[in-house]
């Protein structure tokens, strides 16, 4: 892969050198080279940082730099003056944030005290689908909810004809609709955060609070939610990020003003300076909110202090309660489940079948047949699949390799690589296209003098940069996890250094690694943001060709394609859940905030 | 100052199938009494010290405070302090937060507060540690603090799970007298929990010893050294060898066994015993109380030396007794005494006690 030319000579360099017991072996063979010499470090860490500036920091540069070329800072004034487009665009993305968060927050943090703090029939059931909405692909997640809850929806059409009126009762559109897509696919942060605070919380400090003679609201007030307030606070800002970056759900429901589609809308009207403009502002915010959340998390949280003591859950033993719990998980399981059901519903439907009905009248096998046998068909299959091995394969080795330097290596600058990883994670997916085209739409010292823009690369390159971030997190995870003794361990018994690494830490940070390439896989066979600015008709992948289909009405088509990326994410799920070791809510947790 | 009753409390958890985690517990706690429940873990000790603070509910049997039924009471109308194995003390707030909270919630006046707090901190050597945050805070330190939180609302009963096994050795012997001295000094009826006998013994006026959701004996630690009502309570506190014994003649409060050299002894034993001639009889030996002897005389054995341990205070043996391993906890040890050496041994017989099974 031409985009990262330094990778395979530090591959064939083993990442060696300097966890905590090599600095004593260093002192003591000072004039060895390799692994042992102190210049290791950076010599391993250049071409990573290199990698980095090269097409995370400098196309930002880049898209700055498009922005002010034509007309100066003429195109940000736009923001702070007048009625335009832009300041509205920028106030709407910031309201359909805001509201997001209030959402999210209100859903998830009952739904993890009904879950966690609660024992009731059905519980389990939902524990293990809560999940389910928000696992699936950016794309065919709104598509789903668009035909659940749109004026054309399965839902507003059903309550139409259940009551026999005029028009579609309850329908959502425009703001109100990408609210609900949102709700949905976001709450899991709230959700995941609340309960491993919940589960984590030792519950005598609760009981303490009684026994000292509070109520139960003054519990809550003066104990819970301070308690808990770590965990809102950083799952407010990853809801908020979120919501800023989300450009699917206005898409389908028709919202141009948000930051992300005035970006799409400008790049597709060729305007790149404006387009430039909206990239930098936005990326810019989410840098901002990176940086916060980096603050936050260095102050302390509170954990249990104790070990051991299971959370007392409540059993509901009122039979009313009972009946009303029964209904709610009932009415939750089938929320919970239906946009999947949707998708898997209509795929089976034909092509233009579907027009007032609640639910498509005609079943057919052809899509399936159609998109796995007909070249034209198939393509945009082969392309994702392909796009996105190259893009893992990328992933895996700068991945790692910045995961140990981080965590192992001492060396100046690691907080900035750090950094300059999860910057690839806070920017939207859009800005990182618009980043990648004002970056590489001309040869570049990165692209090795090339025009990446218009050829194939630059999509598995859009893939990296995006997903980076993921391989990342979960091999550094695995790797925080490994005491450092156990290599000193297996060199004590008598193993070179090498063979300690070899051994024992590679092979034990292996689970995380696979976990964290099976999610940039998927993540890549799902992504939708970026491709759909860079993409030509040669390498469009499956969820632009979703997308597309949808505009020519081919919606059993379209979901067919929906249902191969929903496949492939169960089955990669099942499996990564497999890999992954330790507590079972913080494990999802990082899945989720990785 | 308050008296504390259970009557025939059990509690059974819906999950844990049928068995009773407390079975028909009959306890009553004098005003001022310095009370504890001791017995191994899944004994039921900290179930039942948990229906006392109101954090289960009894499946039956009723829990008074002096005449009020306070059974079905939810914990925050109890008034009593707990002193919690982990402390739980509140992460988010300040050691006087912590202590104060309860004052708050009692809506003391700020100025009376200020005062109570500071006199709690006092009494618990923590004065001028008001401001630190609880992180800053040793793991006595932190003991501490609960132990204020706890006190500073005058409870009408102090309840305290197990507060001293998180601390080392050391401290834990110093703090168990402080909590003592402090107690004294409130005159607050208090329910102790520990599984550790020696500070069961050393604290308590009166312990309950439990077993299997049951109590098997209430007394004073004296009683309960001496007078174990079981072969339970005779090995759970201290050491205790139980020798199965045949019973020769039985009176009401003395029966007379055979010993395994065939000398007959008359042996104290509780009243309504239920043994008789012919049957056999279990009798509690002290390893402290059996003495090295080369003499004879009444309860004089002989056996051989299988196990030898010197501990500095004392050297514990295990002597072979015609076939039955007996422990012997002796000070003086002849000079040179091995294991496989034949020794003679005289059993205490005026200090032995026939035990239940």
């Amino acid at each position: 892969m031409s985009t990262i030319p330094a990778t395979p000579s530090a591959a064939t360099v083993p990442p060696a050198t300097g966890d905590p017991a090599p600095p004593r072996a260093r002192r003591s063979r000072r004039f060895t080279v390799g692994a042992n010499s102190p210049w290791f470090p950076y010599l391993l860490v250049f071409p990573l940082a290199l990698i980095l500036f090269g097409y995370v920091v400098q196309p930002m540069f880049a898209t700055f730099a498009e922005s002010v070329g034509v007309d100066g800072l003429a195109n940000y004034t736009t923001f702070l003056t007048g009625d335009g487009v832009a300041r509205s665009a920028l106030v709407t993305s910031l309201v359909i944030s805001a509201a997001s968060v209030l959402l999210c927050g209100i859903v998830g943090v009952a739904m993890a005290f009904l879950l966690k703090r609660f024992s009731f029939p059905g519980r389990r059931l939902i524990e293990a689908i809560i999940l389910v909405p928000a696992a699936l692909p950016p794309l065919i997640g709104a598509i789903s909810f668009q035909l659940l809850y749109s004026g054309t929806g399965i839902l507003p059409r059903g309550l139409q004809h259940l009551f026999g009126t005029e028009n579609p009762v309850l329908p959502f559109s425009g703001i109100a609709g990408v609210l609900v897509v949102h709700t949905f696919t976001m709450y899991p942060f709230f959700y995941l955060a609340t309960s491993a605070a919940l589960v984590g919380m030792d519950p005598s400090v609760e009981e303490a609070a009684y026994n000292l003679g509070a109520g139960r609201v003054r519990v809550w007030r003066t104990v819970l939610l301070p308690m808990l307030t770590p965990a809102l606070v950083s799952a407010s800002l990853l809801v908020f990020m979120t919501s800023l970056a989300s450009y699917t759900a206005p898409l389908l429901f028709g919202v141009d003003q948000t930051m992300t589609m005035q970006i799409y809308i400008n790049r597709t009207n060729g305007d790149l300076p404006m387009a430039s403009t909206y990239a930098s502002v936005l990326g810019v915010v989410s840098v901002l909110f990176l940086l916060g959340m980096r603050w936050y998390e260095g102050r302390r949280s509170y954990r249990s202090q104790s070990k051991g003591i299971a959370a007392h859950r409540r059993e509901i033993t009122n039979p009313f309660g009972r009946w009303l719990a029964l209904l709610a998980s009932v009415l939750a399981t089938v929320v919970l489940l239906a946009p999947v059901g949707t998708i898997a519903l209509v795929a089976f439907s034909q092509d233009g079948s579907w027009t007032t009905e609640v639910i498509p009248s005609a079943y057919t096998m052809r899509n399936f047949v159609t998109i796995l046998t007909d070249p034209e068909a198939y393509r945009p299959i082969v392309n994702s699949l392909q796009m996105s091995v190259i893009a893992t394969v990328g992933c895996v080795v700068v991945g790692v390799l910045i995961a140990y330097a981080v965590r192992r290596l001492d060396f100046r600058g690691r907080g900035l690589l750090d950094v300059a990883v999860m910057l690839a994670w806070a920017l939207p997916g859009t800005v990182v296209a618009i980043n990648l085209i004002s970056a590489f739409s001309t040869g570049n010292a990165f692209s090795l003098g090339q025009v990446l823009i218009g050829t194939f690369w630059i999509m598995p390159l859009a893939y990296f940069v995006r997903f980076l971030p993921l391989v990342f997190r979960s091999s550094s995870a695995t790797l925080a996890q490994l005491d450092p003794s156990l290599e000193e361990a297996a060199r004590n018994l008598g193993a070179s250094w090498w063979r300690a690494f070899g051994t024992v830490t590679l092979r034990l940070m292996l689970p995380g690694v696979l976990a964290g390439a099976l999610l940039a896989f998927v993540h890549g066979v799902g992504e939708f943001v970026a491709s759909v600015l860079i993409y030509t008709s040669e390498t469009a992948p499956i969820s632009v060709e979703i997308n597309n289909r949808m505009y020519s009405f081919e919606v059993g088509t379209a979901a067919a394609y929906g249902m191969l990326q929903i496949v492939l994410i169960f089955v990669v799920m099942v499996v990564s859940g497999r890999l992954e070791s330790g507590p079972k809510a913080s494990r999802e947790a990082a899945r989720w905030t990785a | 100052m308050i008296d504390v009753t259970l009557e025939s409390v059990s509690k059974r958890f819906a999950r844990a199938g049928d068995t009773a985690a407390v079975d028909d517990v009959d306890i009553r706690i004098a005003a001022g009494e310095f009370f504890t429940l001791l017995g191994p873990s899944g004994c039921g000790k900290t179930t039942t010290l948990r229906m006392v603070a109101g954090f289960y509910f009894p499946t039956s049997g009723r829990i008074r405070f002096g005449q009020e039924d306070v059974t079905n009471r939810p914990p925050n109308k109890r008034d009593t302090g707990m002193v919690f194995q982990n402390y739980a003390l509140f992460p988010h707030l300040t050691v006087a937060q912590n202590v104060a909270y309860g004052l708050k919630i009692r809506k003391v006046g700020r100025a009376e507060s200020k005062r109570r707090v500071e006199e709690a901190l006092g009494q618990v050597h923590l004065a001028g540690y008001g401001d630190r945050r609880i992180d800053q805070l040793s793991g006595g330190q932190q003991q501490r603090v609960a132990l204020a939180r706890a006190l500073v609302i005058r409870p009408r009963t102090l309840l305290l799970d197990e507060p001293l096994s998180n601390l080392d050795a050391k401290l834990r012997e110093e703090t168990r007298v402080e909590i003592r001295r402090i107690q004294r000094e409130a005159g607050t009826t208090s329910i102790y929990v520990t599984h550790d006998q020696a500070e069961a013994m050393a604290m308590s006026d009166r312990i309950a010893v439990m077993e299997s959701g049951r109590v098997q004996q209430i007394g004073a630690p004296q009683e309960i050294y001496h007078r174990p009502a079981n072969a339970f309570v005779a090995r759970f506190i201290g050491r205790s060898n139980v020798l199965s014994l045949p019973v020769a003649a039985a009176g009401p409060e003395t029966v007379t066994v055979a010993l395994p050299g065939g000398e007959q002894v008359a042996v104290a034993a509780p009243a309504e015993h239920g043994l008789g001639e012919g049957t056999t009889a279990l009798v509690s030996v002290r390893p402290e109380h059996i003495g090295l002897t080369s003499a004879t005389g009444a309860g004089a054995l002989s056996g051989r030396v299988t196990e030898l341990e010197f501990t500095g205070m004392a050297t514990n043996l295990v002597v072979d007794v015609a076939g039955e391993p007996v422990q012997v906890a002796a000070i003086d040890v002849p000079a040179g005494l091995a294991a496989g050496d034949q020794v003679g041994l005289r059993l205490p017989v005026e200090r032995m006690w026939v035990v239940r099974p």
